[in-house]
């Protein structure tokens, strides 16, 4: 339980004149499920590009502790699609599904990094690459029921309602076989009894994957009952990192979320 | 797996119906030599916009120098064929690989960036592979083009000759549709697909999608060259000035028309494009802007094309078809 | 000495690829559309140029007879942009952006063949006569400069000044940066984004116009093909500078047009195209965002 998965240094970036993300520090021990609040335009998704390689840092450092051989990585040099192979799997606030693919195919996307079968077998069709193709499938489908997709795997995504499209994000972020699981508001534009059984379907993924997750969510009674420590960004910097109880104590992050209020 | 087996035996056993069916029209000369002519022309026409549509439609890439992959092809197999004396299938065979290298020696530096470079650079190496052809006199016979090159057959009857030269070609235009529907309907394929629909997603579930840019963009050198290739054959003479920018911008026209990221729309944009150009000739000199004006129209008012991105299906026909009998019964 | 007169050569021609480029990036800036017509309001422009010579031939003066020239290029080219802006790219404004690029081919085509077709264009080269005030050549030491050469770069000096002070300086300049920035926003902050890609259509078809009659005193051979080469070339040089900026579609023409008179007089003049379409790939190699432009990420 007590080793890092994760490990941010002072890592920053600057978007022309501004810096967006500065000397922001982070640790995550396995298992752990960690809330990253803080006001509009504070820089959490922008913590998560930064994360996962999206957008590369300006400086500082990460490392990952990667899901195959159990050694830490630093990320500097990788490219995006080599931080997720080592098992980080994240999604997106802004919906980016495959959405003129089918449900089946959002997932079955995220498994190439595991194909053992060459092009020529898909060309070819030969008995492993069907074996293979079945084999995805199988495993798709298995993790399209635990989100009560399986009936709409051949659907495509852009014709889910807003809710399911949300949950097929997880869905595919978990299709990659990760460890470390990034959710950027899973739950925005969702209903409270909506949002009561997504949190419910997290916890129970988070058991049966045995993940630990970073979570970025608005609702701050949810992020409170939930998350087992917080860490609040203001301006791009950390301003708070604690136990729910002691967040909601903290000066810094009442002046930080009243001040947004008074505007 | 049976199902899949049944699903093979009915693509084969239509196309066979297909062939059978223009060859015989042929032999008993309701298609003549010139019709015959013309579909074997379409059928070249098809196999490049098909790799096109790798490209454009399916990874999303926009490719404007389709012209200039072919014309290595052409000129790559009319070459074999004549200095070398090669039969004519490994050199077509020989044209498609060599088009694949330039491929990959375009697409290496280009497919890493976002936007609208690699149209601008595959129209830039379609120039300069015109340039060049142009140049290299002793070997491509420079402007005055490269005669005589050795067709599909010379039996001297001109309907065998005909029919010879659309069988070659619709062989090979089953081995295109094959090669690239397999390919697209695998793993590596759908992530090929999800670059076109949101490259970063693609990334951040473990794709190294400038690999997969790669892959497709490579397949579709390769078979522009066999399309090259083929040409060159038929057509038995080849000049640097045909393969032109509007030459690319033709099988763009074809993938659109039949629509971006449907393999059977190309056939159908194909056939369409090859006898419309055709009957659009009575125009005289205003066919091209007939053309221009068409195109325009095309985009604004049918965007998706003759089957947007969806498959003409002939299994999913026949079970209709029998279906519905089913019920009636 | 060869050199430098290559050189000066090079310049004067650049200075008319300045002008084409520059309505390539301030159309991609704003629209994000590689306009492929823009090639031939350059020959829509010599079109004008020519006919403008032979009715102010003999009777009015030189001078005269040029201005005359420039705004009825300026004018006409301005029009049929702004004609094929509204007609041809707005309906596709939100489309995907092959469909728009491929409408932009279209367009090219009807231009060019269309031309063909008209009684007054047609499909035969003209010859352009350029006022006999014109002709000649100033000699400097060793140089010569032809007094065309001399108008060209005084021409596309005062029309890029003109262009500049008007994009950094009046309200609509402005707009126009602020569209090209970000088109949402600037729509959001009240400005009338169809009116600002209008007037950023007529104001790039205007130099391409102005840039056409150069060509034509340059090279006065007319035909309706004409502004396929200098309008891909042009391209380039937008991208070389980096596609979106102004001062980098100035300094990128004047580049394209040195690296192409010096490849012509010290390399081989057949290769002379090849060599502008190896500049392009080069830059894409080293440099994808060119020398002044941003490389714009998207965000996520
Ligand atoms: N690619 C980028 N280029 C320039 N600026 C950016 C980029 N990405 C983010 N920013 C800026 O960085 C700041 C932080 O943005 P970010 O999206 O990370 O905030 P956030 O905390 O996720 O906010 P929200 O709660 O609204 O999602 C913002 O000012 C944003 O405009
Ligand atoms: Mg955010």
């Amino acid at each position: 339980m007590s080793i890092p998965i994760l490990q941010a240094k002072e890592i920053s970036v600057v978007f022309g004149g501004l810096r967006a993300v500065s000397d922001f520090n982070l640790t995550l021990m396995e298992g752990e499920l960690v809330g990253l609040i803080g006001p509009n335009g504070a820089g959490k998704t922008t913590v998560f590009n930064l994360l996962t390689g999206v957008t590369p840092l300006s400086s500082g450092e990460i490392a990952i502790r990667s899901s195959k051989d159990g050694k830490a990585h630093s990320t500097k040099g990788m490219k995006a699609h080599q931080i997720a192979r080592l098992g980080l799997g994240r999604t997106f606030q802004n919906i980016r599904l495959f959405k003129s693919l089918t449900v089946l195919d959002n997932l079955r996307i995220s498994m190439d990094h595991l194909r053992r079968t060459t092009i020529a077998d898909a060309i070819l069709r030969t008995r492993r690459f069907s074996a293979e193709e079945e084999a995805f499938t199988a495993r798709s489908v298995e993790l399209l029921k635990i989100f009560e997709l399986d009936d709409k795997k051949d659907l495509l995504a852009r014709n889910l309602p807003y809710g399911e499209q949300r949950k097929l994000e997880i869905a595919r972020a978990l299709a990659t076989d990760p460890k470390l699981l990034l959710l950027d508001e899973p739950a925005a534009g969702m209903n409270p009894q909506e949002t009561k059984d997504l949190m419910r379907l997290i916890a129970f993924v988070r058991e049966r994957f045995q993940l630990t997750i970073l979570l970025i969510e608005h609702d701050m009674s949810l992020v409170m009952n939930l998350c087992e420590r917080i860490a609040v960004l203001d301006y791009g910097q950390e301003i708070a990192m604690g136990t729910p109880a002691e967040i909601s104590r903290n000066p810094a992050v009442i002046k930080a979320y009243l001040g947004e209020e008074e505007i | 797996m049976k199902k899949k087996g049944v699903d093979f035996l009915l693509l084969l056993g239509s196309g066979l119906l297909v062939y059978c069916l223009i060859a015989s029209l042929a032999w008993v000369g309701v298609i003549d030599e010139y019709y015959m002519q013309l579909l074997s022309v379409a059928g070249v026409y098809i196999i490049v916009a098909l790799s096109l549509n790798l490209i454009t439609g399916f990874t999303g890439q926009l490719a404007l120098g389709h012209a200039g992959f072919m014309s290595i092809g052409a000129y790559t197999a009319a070459i074999f064929v004549m200095r070398a004396s090669l039969p004519l299938l490994p050199s077509v065979l020989l044209g498609g690989l060599v088009s694949a290298v330039f491929g990959f020696a375009i697409g290496f530096p280009t497919l890493r960036l976002r936007g609208d470079y690699l149209a601008i650079t595959t129209l830039g190496f379609g120039e300069i592979i015109r340039v060049v052809l142009n140049n290299l006199e002793g070997l491509t016979g420079g402007s005055a083009g490269l005669q005589g090159i050795p067709s599909f057959s010379d039996t001297g009857n001109y309907t065998l000759d005909a029919i010879i030269k659309f069988s070659w070609i619709f062989a090979f235009f089953v081995a295109t549709v094959a090669t690239i529907s397999n390919l697209i309907r695998s793993s590596p394929g759908r992530v090929i697909v999800s670059v076109r629909e949101d490259e970063i997603a693609s990334t951040s579930m473990g794709n190294d999608v400038t690999r997969y840019k790669m892959i497709a963009f490579t397949v579709s050198a390769f078979f522009a060259g066999i399309g090259g290739g083929l040409f060159s054959a038929l057509i038995g003479y080849l000049n640097p000035s045909d393969f032109n920018f509007l030459y690319s911008v033709n099988f763009v026209v074809i993938a659109v028309l039949g629509g971006l990221g449907s393999l059977t729309g190309t056939v159908l944009g194909g056939l369409v494009f090859t006898f419309a150009q055709e009957w659009l000739r009575v125009l005289g000199d205003f066919r091209l802007v007939v053309f221009g004006l068409l195109l325009i129209l095309l985009m604004i008012f049918w965007q998706s094309g003759i089957m947007g991105n969806k498959e003409l299906s002939i299994t999913g026909l026949v079970r209709r078809i029998f279906r519905k009998g089913g019920r009636a019964q | 000495m060869v050199f430098l007169q290559q050189l000066v050569n090079g310049i004067s021609l650049g200075s008319v690829y300045s002008l084409i480029a520059i309505g390539y990036t301030m159309v991609y800036g704003i629209v994000k559309l590689i306009n492929f017509a823009h090639g031939d309001i350059l020959m829509i422009g010599a079109f004008c140029g020519y006919y403008a010579f032979l009715w102010a031939q003999g009777s009015a003066s030189p001078v005269l007879a040029v201005a005359f020239a420039f705004l009825l290029a300026m004018a006409i080219s301005a029009l049929v942009g702004v004609i094929i802006e509204k007609t041809c790219y707005k309906p596709l404004r939100n489309a995907p952006r092959i469909n728009a690029l491929i409408t932009a081919i279209g367009v090219s085509i009807v231009l060019e063949n269309g031309a063909r077709v008209i009684p007054f264009m047609g499909p035969n080269p003209r010859q352009v006569s350029i006022p006999e005030a014109f002709k000649g050549v100033f000699a400097l030491g060793g140089l010569t400069i032809s007094k065309v050469q001399v108008l060209t770069l005084a021409t596309s000096l005062v029309l890029m000044v003109v262009l500049t002070a008007f994009v950094q300086l009046t309200r609509t300049g402005k707009a126009m940066r602020a569209v090209s920035h970000d088109m949402d926003a600037a729509q959001l902050m009240g400005i009338s984004v169809n009116r600002i890609v209008s007037i950023t259509f007529a104001i790039g078809a205007a130099l391409g116009g102005a840039a056409g009659v150069l060509y034509a005193m340059n090279f006065p051979m007319i035909n309706p093909y004409m502004g396929i080469m200098p309008g891909l070339k042009a391209f380039i040089a937008a991208v070389f500078g980096g596609i979106g900026s102004i001062p980098g579609a100035m300094i990128g023409g004047l580049v394209m047009g040195v690296a192409e008179t010096l490849t012509k007089g010290f390399i081989s003049s057949k290769l002379a195209d090849a060599v502008a379409f190896g500049i392009l790939i080069v830059i894409l190699l080293v440099r994808p965002s060119g020398l002044l432009g941003k490389s714009a990420r998207e965000k996520v």
